[in-house]
């Protein structure tokens, strides 16, 4: 379940488990989290859990709701987020995030209607009024863990022909060569190195003058690709 | 009735592999490229209950709807003004999600089993989709990419809602939360639709595997760049799912459309029961 750490100054004051649908801030008692200051409105902001994820509303406060620096109206809580109300910090902790990210990656689960109800009861509670959240608010997307870094950047040159000297960096993943329907083969961009492969044509391209077969063959610096008579030469980017 | 044989105009491949992380594969795929049949089903469920749900699944559809079609032809209409597939698919899933549930109610090790599935039948230059949970079909028709088929999970509810944005979806803590699978109850709700098919299309059925590690605009790169050679497509595919950490088990299955495939004129039929009475 996740959790909100609220601290001052760096001391930790309590540990709040979000275990209801709605957890309401503010300076009142009234509120579940009641923090009594005067920089915190009487009803500050509103946090709302749908299983495992929880959305941060700001409930129209005097000094406004900040996320990692940031002021938000609406924003949807990831792990570690900071929350600054005045001089109060709440950090959000969402172990199911821990657990999924350490190696099990969780398990598809059937979700039972009376659980589906519930989650559509708290969905409709809270109705298009959300509707836009703040972009900025949202992470950037965890990069790909393919990071092709790994490998220098690749690039082919045309040795002959009417394109020679010309150049092609092998960005993409995948990188097609020749004429669709007569002879094409394809280069792939993986983690660990780049890659020939024959995919159509009775003909099958050569590295350095042998001839492969149907299975993808690595490609070393300066290795030659020869495929319907054009020949380029294949080489690392340092 | 003449055999259906759709695998003159209908070209199919399949790929499953574990992944990079779980020992085993509770995927299952089949393909009929005769019959023009797809089936595809994410098992779920303790130790291997999850593989013997989807492999259920896949097996009995299979054997099932072949059998349907020997009865009647995909494109009949029946009663209710729907065709046979329809009918059909509908039929034969809720008969196998029965099927599902017995095994899963009465084996103390089963307990609790299902799985998701994605059915495509191809007939008269259409095609009849079925499909429950989150195992997706996409189509690339002229280089794009568009999702057929609407997942039916919590992610996707949230989305129709407003309730988050795609962007934020990729972050969701709900992934792995669907709101409909076969086995799990006595009923199951089985969405079903019926589209047209061309000439040049290229179809990817595939489980949460492929789509939760590789983007959709990879995805279409790879049907756009290698469909020449579909089983390579399926392999590097895979491949990319694995590269990007290939966290779960991972399934495709493709299907090219190299040529219309009308469905046979019932006349014919009928000259030959003619011809043959006076014979």
């Amino acid at each position: 379940m996740a959790k909100l750490i609220l601290s001052m100054d760096n001391l930790v004051l309590k540990e709040i488990p979000l275990n209801k649908e709605r957890t309401t801030l503010g300076r009142k008692a009234s509120n579940d989290i009641q923090i009594d200051n005067l920089a915190i409105s009487g009803e500050h902001a509103v946090i709302v859990t749908i299983l495992n994820d929880s959305f941060l509303e700001d409930l129209n406060s005097t000094n406004g709701t900040f996320v990692n620096g940031q002021q938000i109206k609406k924003h949807f809580l990831q792990n570690n987020d900071v929350v600054e109300l005045g001089k109060y910090r709440l950090k959000y902790v969402n172990e199911a995030a821990l657990q999924a990210s350490q190696a099990d990656f969780e398990k598809t689960m059937v979700l039972r209607p009376d659980m589906m109800r519930k989650a559509a009861e708290q969905a409709a509670g809270k109705p298009a009024d959300l509707a836009p959240p703040i972009a900025a608010a949202v992470p950037k997307p965890a990069p790909a863990p393919a990071a092709a870094d790994a490998v220098p950047l690749g690039a082919i040159q045309v040795l002959n022909g009417s394109n020679a000297g010309k150049t092609m960096e092998l960005v993409k993943s995948l990188t097609t060569l020749g004429k669709p329907g007569v002879q094409v083969a394809v280069i792939a961009r993986r983690p660990h190195g780049y890659f020939l492969t024959h995919v159509e044509g009775a003909k099958f391209p050569s590295i350095n003058g042998t001839q492969i077969d149907t299975q993808a063959h690595e490609l070393k610096d300066h290795d030659v690709i020869e495929l319907a008579g054009v020949k380029m030469e294949f080489f690392l980017k340092r | 009735m003449a055999k259906i044989d759709l695998s003159i105009a209908i070209e199919m491949a399949t790929c499953s592999d574990p992944g990079r992380v779980r020992t085993n594969n509770e995927d299952s795929v089949l393909a009929n490229p005769q019959l023009g049949l797809a089936v595809l089903a994410d098992g779920m469920g303790g130790y291997n209950a999850g593989e013997v749900a989807s492999s259920m699944a896949t097996a009995v559809l299979g054997s099932e709807l072949e059998h349907a079609f020997g009865v009647h032809p995909p494109h009949q209409i029946s009663e209710d003004g729907k065709t046979w597939a329809h009918a059909a698919l509908i039929d034969r899933v809720t008969k196998t999600n029965a099927a599902i549930h017995h095994a899963a109610s009465s084996n103390a090790q089963y307990a609790g089993m299902g799985t998701t599935l994605v059915i495509v039948q191809f007939f008269d230059n259409r095609m009849a989709v079925a499909h429950i949970g989150d195992s997706r079909l996409y189509r690339l028709r002229n280089g794009e990419l568009s999702r057929v088929t609407r997942d039916h999970s919590l992610l996707q509810e949230q989305l129709d809602s407003g309730l988050i944005t795609p962007e934020q979806a990729r972050f969701s803590q709900n992934k792995n939360l669907v709101t409909r699978a076969m086995g799990v109850d006595t009923h199951v709700d089985t969405e079903l639709a019926e589209h047209a098919v061309l000439p040049g299309d290229v179809y990817l059925l595939c489980s949460d595997g492929l789509n939760d590690m590789v983007e959709d605009d990879e995805i279409a790169l790879t049907l756009s760049s290698l469909s020449a050679n579909l089983p390579l497509c399926a392999q590097q595919l895979v491949d990319m799912a694995n590269d990007n950490g290939g966290r779960d088990n991972v399934s495709v299955i493709l299907a090219k459309i190299k040529q219309p495939f009308p469905a046979p004129e019932m006349t014919s039929g009928w000259k030959e029961r003619v011809q043959s009475w006076f014979s």
